[in-house]
């Protein structure tokens, strides 16, 4: 391991700008002052970090805020509700984006997970393969809505 | 292979490991009745693949006596069910173990790939590599 650790030092900063992001994805982040923080230029910053994720920093950022966009439309939170939430300034850049990444519109998107939500919790048996629920004495005939 | 089962002690917990520490996502979160769930998670990149959160109880898979040995078992860390790939085994290693997961072999460039080990929140434990060496 002892050549790796100088390697180990500039992933331990990637790493660090990477958590970073995770953590503050909702709010302004400027991506040069990460790279200032971490002690890189812009561009070896860029590198490293696509290297290591396969993303360059800036399209992670997107990534996640559209994942985070997700989860958050899975809780009835409003689509307007959620662009600014996670970190988008304009409605339409976010819709827009979130079309091309998903294949859907936000709203379509919420629509058709509070649909899946419903169709999990009256019929649970429809998404779990049949040994597993049999094995566990899941059968049809169970009143599942006791714990709901 | 489109779902598999990994045993755990704890759904709640094994929930905070896999989907907040790993990162993977939530497929189904189903409640079967009191004290039972169906809980299942995907790899990031592999949204076919339902790994199944599998709390052991007795009553259901096991009776009293095997649901006891089975959790000392998982506990004590018999187990690895499995092997992960990253896109970066040194960018995860340092994220993960950020995050407080456990591993029990640092990357080591081995005859066979680079290789790290790590244990989940109940001691089922799991090779990491990486997909193509660098």
């Amino acid at each position: 391991m002892a050549e790796e650790f100088p390697k180990i030092y500039l992933y331990h900063r990637i790493v660090q700008a990477k958590l970073f992001i995770d953590n503050n994805f909702a709010g302004n982040i400027n991506l040069d002052a990460i790279a200032d923080e971490a002690f890189f230029s812009k561009f070896h910053f860029i590198r490293l970090f696509k290297m290591a994720y396969g993303k360059t920093p800036h399209q992670y950022l997107t990534a996640l805020r559209i994942e985070k966009a997700k989860l958050l439309l899975q809780t009835n939170t409003s689509v307007t509700d959620t662009c600014f939430a996670v970190g988008f300034e304009s409605l339409s850049s976010f819709a827009g984006l979130f079309k091309r990444t998903t294949g859907t519109t936000p709203s379509l998107y919420q629509q058709q997970q509070k649909e899946r939500q419903h169709a999990i919790s009256k019929n649970p048996l429809q998404f779990i393969p049949n040994c597993f629920a049999e094995n566990n004495g899941w059968t049809e005939n169970r009143n599942f809505k006791e714990v709901l | 292979m489109n779902h598999v089962s990994i045993f755990v002690l704890n759904q709640d917990s094994a929930y905070d490991f896999y989907v907040n520490k790993l990162g993977f996502k939530v497929h189904t979160d189903a409640a079967m009745g009191p004290g039972m769930r169906w809980l299942t998670v995907c790899p990031p990149e592999q949204p076919g693949l339902e790994i199944s959160l599998m709390a052991i109880a007795d009553g259901m898979m096991f009776n009293k006596e095997s649901a006891q040995q089975m959790r000392e078992l998982v506990a004590k860390g018999t187990f690895g069910f499995g092997v992960f790939e990253c896109n970066d085994l040194l960018a995860t290693y340092e994220e993960l173990k950020a995050k407080g997961v456990e591993f029990t072999k640092a990357p080591k460039k081995e005859f066979y790939g680079f290789e790290a080990l790590f244990k989940d929140d109940s001691g089922n434990w799991f090779s990491l590599g990486e997909k193509e060496q660098k």
